[in-house]
């Protein structure tokens, strides 16, 4: 089984977010970085199928070197190998394109995509991986099992869930629960430093968008309290002041 | 030059999110709507699509179609796109339209945006508001080339009822078998609920609730609401809710008029998931749950006493 995880290098579920000459730039100022959370969870699922069928597993992230670091934690959870493509990631077209340009030549039987980047939230790079190597693409996965070639897979749908049958090869994008998040150990981490993490300069490729400027959200007016005793002036204002009643 | 709007059913109605994508694109030109509706729908159902905006309803009534096969679907929004010489895709976000979207854009050569919470802004080529960070942020995104694609998030645009009803076209594209080897076994769908990502009002219990036999009090009040129920990750991590009702960074990202949180703390990525919610109403026991600061109502008060008292308080004002 040989895999294929693509990971981004997000800003942490905590940060503050801000941005800088004149809303033109995210604010990277005392940003804590990670791999973003669904593919963590993708990594996840990747290193116990290897462990139930053996392969190996390839991470896979388009950006700078400033990624590294997230790279390296993704092969002290259990990558064997990592390829970096050498290219800021300027679209979501963009990106599947450098996908497309590694995996079409490398067969590989699994790609595993978060559901969406918590950055740009677009949902997007798997599908249109997919479309690119003409091979299905199901998002989002919330369950993942491969028999004979054939993968068994749960998808998430508003208010329940489908079960699909889809043969190899395909690109998925994952989600809960299909997997706990690993904490790398000390092993891991040690391991990490000596497998390869190979650079690629990017294939010539079109971006489909560009980003004009960026907005905070209106600031939250001022609460008001009500006293737990009277909850019938709750009801008043939701009807009459806030009117969503 | 038409606008293709791209429907979605759930148990054979039409999805309140796909209305309001109708209603969008008619905004954006109310001359040209073209609604697309795959698999099996009552030609009542479809017609209504006119009161929202659609100028006629493009219907690919075949069976096969009834089940959403991501890779199929795409491919027939493609041709639909060429059927009708429409430039432009737009659809409501939800978990088959993102995936069905994203293929489609390679297929048709479309730039695409999702999480558009705007009108497009037509005064320098076509470009588009929308929601990143996971709400936490905006973009103003150009659309390049000469096609595009756009997903909305809820609540974008005010639905519009007053429009006639539209004509029904009948439309079979060849179906390429390849996209049948991906085969949908069996479908769970808990039936009557109020679906989470379409709900106007939400109501949302964590872990403050202590278990998941104390659930009759956040289902009480949303019945009374006319609400769908949504949990904290613990809570969905723990089972004590189904996965499909988890809000947040990772989980669903709501955007109802009304949220209503119990016994939720408020964290950063809990409110990831409801910051473009219109109105949040906080009940929780801590006066510093950091939830208040994100509010626009607060209670602080016992949940077990406070929430079956706000459910008489609304059935009492009916
Ligand atoms: C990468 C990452 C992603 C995450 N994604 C999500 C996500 O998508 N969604 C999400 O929700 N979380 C997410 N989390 C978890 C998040 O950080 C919080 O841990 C979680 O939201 C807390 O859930 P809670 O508010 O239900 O529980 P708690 O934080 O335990 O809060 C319980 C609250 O209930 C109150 N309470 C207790 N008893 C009562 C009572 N009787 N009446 C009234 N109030 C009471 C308490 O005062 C407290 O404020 C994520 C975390 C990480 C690291
Ligand atoms: N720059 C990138 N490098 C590698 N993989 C990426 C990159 N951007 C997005 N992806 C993958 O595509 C998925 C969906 O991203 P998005 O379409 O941006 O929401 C992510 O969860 C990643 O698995």
């Amino acid at each position: 089984m040989k895999i294929l995880v693509c990971i981004t290098h997000v800003p942490d579920t905590t940060s503050r977010i801000a941005f800088v000459n004149n809303n033109s730039e995210f604010d990277s100022n005392g940003v804590q970085y990670i791999i973003g959370p669904y593919e963590d969870y993708a990594l996840a699922r990747a290193v116990e199928l290897k462990e139930e069928l053996g392969g190996s597993i390839t991470v896979l992230h388009v950006g700078g070197a400033e990624a590294d670091p997230t790279i390296r934690k993704a092969l002290a959870i259990g990558a064997d190998d990592a390829i970096r493509v050498n290219a800021q990631p300027e679209d979501s077209y963009y990106v599947a394109q450098q996908i497309y340009a590694i995996a079409k030549d490398d067969s590989y039987d699994l790609i595993l995509m978060g559901r969406e980047s918590i950055d740009y939230n677009g949902g997007q790079v798997h599908g249109m991986v997919g479309a690119l190597m003409n091979i299905p693409s199901i998002s989002p996965v919330m369950q993942l099992n491969i028999e004979n070639g054939v993968a068994k897979i749960t998808r998430e749908i508003e208010g329940g869930k489908e079960l699909i049958e889809v043969p190899l090869p395909f690109v998925a994008g994952c989600q809960e629960p299909i997997a706990e998040w690993k904490i790398p150990n000390m092993r891991g981490i040690m391991s990490a430093r000596s497998k390869p993490l190979q650079v690629v300069e990017p294939v010539d490729s079109d971006t489909m968008t560009s980003t004009l400027k960026f907005q905070l959200p209106p600031a939250k007016g001022s609460i008001k309290m009500i006293d737990a005793d009277k909850v019938e002036e709750l009801v008043a204002l939701l009807k009459n002041e806030a009117k969503v009643l | 030059m038409s606008i293709l709007v791209f429907v979605e059913g759930d148990q054979g109605k039409i999805k309140n999110s796909s209305r309001e994508a109708v209603t969008y694109a008619s905004s954006i030109d109310q001359s040209s709507v073209v609604a697309l509706a795959l698999g099996s729908f009552e030609a009542s159902e479809l017609e209504q699509l006119g009161t929202n905006g659609a100028n006629s309803v493009l219907h690919a009534s075949s069976e096969r179609l009834n089940e959403g096969i991501i890779q199929v679907y795409a491919e027939v929004l493609t041709k639909a796109m060429e059927e009708c010489g429409a430039h432009t895709l737009v659809l409501a976000k939800s978990a088959l339209g993102d995936a069905v979207a994203a293929r489609t854009s390679i297929l048709s050569n479309a730039g695409m945006a999702s999480n558009v919470v705007a009108l497009p802004d037509l005064s320098d080529g076509f470009s588009v508001m929308r929601s990143i960070y996971s709400g936490k942020a905006f973009a103003h995104v150009k659309l390049k080339g000469a096609n595009r694609i756009l997903i909305l998030k809820k609540n974008t645009v005010e639905l519009k009822t007053n429009g006639e009803p539209a004509q029904i076209v009948q439309f079979s594209p060849e179906l390429n078998q390849e996209g049948f080897s991906t085969t949908i076994t069996a479908t769970e769908r808990v039936s009557g609920e109020v679906l989470l990502p379409e709900a106007d009002i939400v109501v949302s219990g964590g872990r403050g609730l202590k278990g998941p036999e104390n659930w009759h009090l956040i289902e009480d009040l949303a019945s009374a609401l006319g609400a769908a129920t949504g949990c904290s990750k613990p809570v969905s991590d723990m089972e004590w809710r189904p996965h499909h009702e988890h809000v947040g960074q990772t989980g669903i990202k709501v955007s109802p008029s009304l949220y209503i949180a119990i016994g939720i703390s408020g964290a950063i990525q809990h409110l990831a998931g409801v910051n473009s919610s219109k109105v949040i109403v906080v009940i929780n026991k801590d006066p510093d749950a950091p939830f208040f600061k994100s509010a626009d109502y607060g209670i602080v008060g016992d949940a077990f006493e406070v929430v079956p008292k706000l459910t008489e308080a609304i059935n009492a004002s009916k």
